[in-house]
């Protein structure tokens, strides 16, 4: 459906089979112990650990070729420019942008959701206009719209979810109308792992006249995405989850979308020409890019794209599909556990609760147990209010993980049984 | 598991699954909500204070066994207790949580503090402070009547 398997073809990176063994040792982090128990990270829909050729790109990148960009005449100057458009040039291919202008670097993808709410709404969007939006949102994708709300008096309507948390196509489509202008909506839910139908989503919101924001920060993780296949609007991703450093984010736009759009925020990079009286400010991306960037952030994402793409997407999608499959068999066999979130072809996150017992105590428990789990609201409160729950625990599985950390998963959660009885 | 159980001691699992002084009281003169955004604990502290002492305590919310047995214990033992004391057994009490110094071996200067010895276990986890804490800092606000909502950020 939303694939594009040829994209991570890369033709500077031969394809090779998956070995979860070989990944690991690419990630220096899974060799170290927590509390005396060796690390078993099931946090990665949170943040990624990064594999070695991240580290060595950013440590190369500080050691031998580091300078400011787009100013210098110097060599190391001309160097580092060269690395920072060429990270762009490399995300274009990764998300098969149509040109390297359509990707702005922003510090993730919630600047890059708020880098939208505010130029591209601020300028286009007033009162009465309708956003759609879904109930199980990350606050990066809720919280930007109702500030926009507050300026402009956009109205937010709400997608719902069903019990098994799957995306109500018929719902969303019920809720377009003639005065939807932008229908903003996860990629991937971050609590459920649901995989909302993005292509089908655009099509209804264009055969309507509204654009469509995507929310790609787990999406890109779990699948290969292709915005001109998807005809997304704009998509928003970050680095950290995809294995490579924080703080360097992406968002792509189609090309006439961000030359209409106004400046998100003032300063070096972006203008053209700058007087006391008037400026006038540089094209895209350069106009959404004031000030230094994370520099080496790019040289790592840039290095965190061709270790993703060094993998055959369809291996990486069946090692996630097991460890899925294998976690929720587990966890189902377990009678005090409820897991939420369980829509067909969801991606490898499992959300579940215990009864009697609060997901923040299970946290601590496990991770006594050496397991990192992510516990709580997850950025998404809303959803908790529509299951009617303080929060759950989420296992999100990546790269390297692997059925014996399931298997130590269970075993933490008997240690939490055996606690509160 | 040694930590875990010094941490989950039968006193705490018990309060944290039959909470004591759960539902507001029929008379409240200060009452005050607590929330912890992190993970979205909340709990709501009624007092009923006359002449400076505190004549009836209740509360309900949501939370982790450390917060919701936190609460109780705290309902447990204010009743009769003048203001001035409660302040002193914050003080006490946020000492015995959060300090790094060793558990105080030789008592307490305030009444009945030594009931609340059994959570002094969240000092071995510097992220389950604030859920021992929050019912206390929650309290405070109350006791001043100040009615704004209480976070742990």
């Amino acid at each position: 459906m939303n694939t594009a398997p040829a994209r991570r073809l890369d033709p500077s990176a031969a394809a090779a089979p998956f070995d979860v063994e070989r990944v690991r040792a690419d990630f220096p982090i899974l060799s170290r112990s927590v509390h005396g128990k060796p690390l078993v990270f099931l946090d990665s829909g949170a943040s990624a650990q990064k594999p070695r050729q991240v580290i060595d790109a950013i440590s190369q990148c500080y050691e031998a070729e580091y300078a400011n960009i787009h100013r210098g005449v110097y060599e190391l100057s001309a160097k580092a420019t060269e690395a920072y458009e060429g990270a762009r040039a490399r995300v274009q291919r990764f998300v098969n942008a149509r040109s390297a202008s359509e990707i702005v670097f922003t510090k993730g993808t919630t600047e890059a959701i708020n880098l939208v709410a505010t130029s591209w709404g601020g300028a286009f969007l007033g009162e009465g206009d309708e956003v759609v939006l879904s109930v199980m949102e990350h606050h990066a994708n809720i919280v930007p719209w109702q500030l926009l709300r507050e300026r402009t008096g956009i109205v937010l309507k709400v997608v719902p979810t069903d019990e098994r948390g799957a995306f109500p196509l018929d719902a969303y489509e019920a809720l377009v109308g003639p005065r939807t202008r932008l229908v903003a909506l996860t990629h991937v839910s971050n609590v459920l792992g649901t995989v909302v139908p993005i292509a089908e989503v655009v099509r209804i919101a264009h055969a309507s006249g509204a654009k469509v924001l995507i929310d790609g920060a787990q999406g890109v993780v779990h699948q290969p995405v292709d915005v001109q296949a998807l005809d997304a609007d704009f998509y928003c991703f970050s680095g950290h989850k995809l294995y490579g450093p924080s703080g360097i984010g992406v968002l792509y736009g189609k090309e006439a979308l961000l030359a209409a759009m106004p400046p998100y925020q003032g300063g070096g990079d972006m203008i053209e020409r700058v007087t006391f009286e008037r400026t006038t400010f540089a094209p895209p991306p350069a106009r959404f890019e004031a000030g230094t960037p994370p520099i080496a952030g790019t040289v790592g994402l840039h290095a965190a794209l061709d270790y993703v793409a060094s993998f055959d997407p369809a291996a990486v999608a069946a090692h996630e599909h097991d460890l899925l499959a294998y976690a929720t068999e587990r966890l189902g066999a377990l009678n005090s556990v409820r897991l939420y979130g369980t829509a067909p072809g969801k991606a490898a996150i499992v959300s579940f609760t215990m009864d009697g017992v609060h997901p923040h105590d299970i946290g601590t428990i496990l991770d006594r147990a050496g397991v990192a789990v992510r516990v709580g609201h997850h950025c998404a409160q809303p959803l908790m209010d529509h299951f009617d729950i303080a929060g759950t625990v989420r296992a999100s599985f990546g790269l390297y993980n692997t059925r014996g950390d399931v298997d130590r998963l269970i075993d933490g959660l008997e240690d939490v049984r055996e606690i509160f009885g | 598991m040694s930590e875990l159980r010094e941490l989950y001691q039968e006193v705490i699992l018990d309060h944290g699954k039959s909470p004591r002084n759960f539902g507001k009281p029929p008379a409240v003169t200060g009452e005050s909500h607590g929330h912890n955004p992190l993970c979205g604990d909340t709990v709501t502290i009624y007092v009923d204070v006359a002449d400076g002492v505190v004549t009836d305590i209740g509360f309900e919310g949501r939370g982790c066994a450390i917060s919701m047995a936190s609460a109780s214990m705290m309902t447990e033992m204010l009743r009769g207790k003048s203001i001035d004391d409660v302040q002193a057994m914050f003080a006490e009490f946020h000492a015995l949580v959060a300090s790094t110094e060793p558990a105080c071996e030789a008592g307490f200067e305030t009444p009945d503090l030594d009931k609340l010895i059994v959570l002094a276990g969240v000092r071995e986890f510097p992220m389950r402070v604030k859920c021992a804490t929050l019912p206390w800092h929650t309290l405070r606000a109350a006791l001043d009547g100040e009615g704004e909502e209480v976070t742990t950020e």
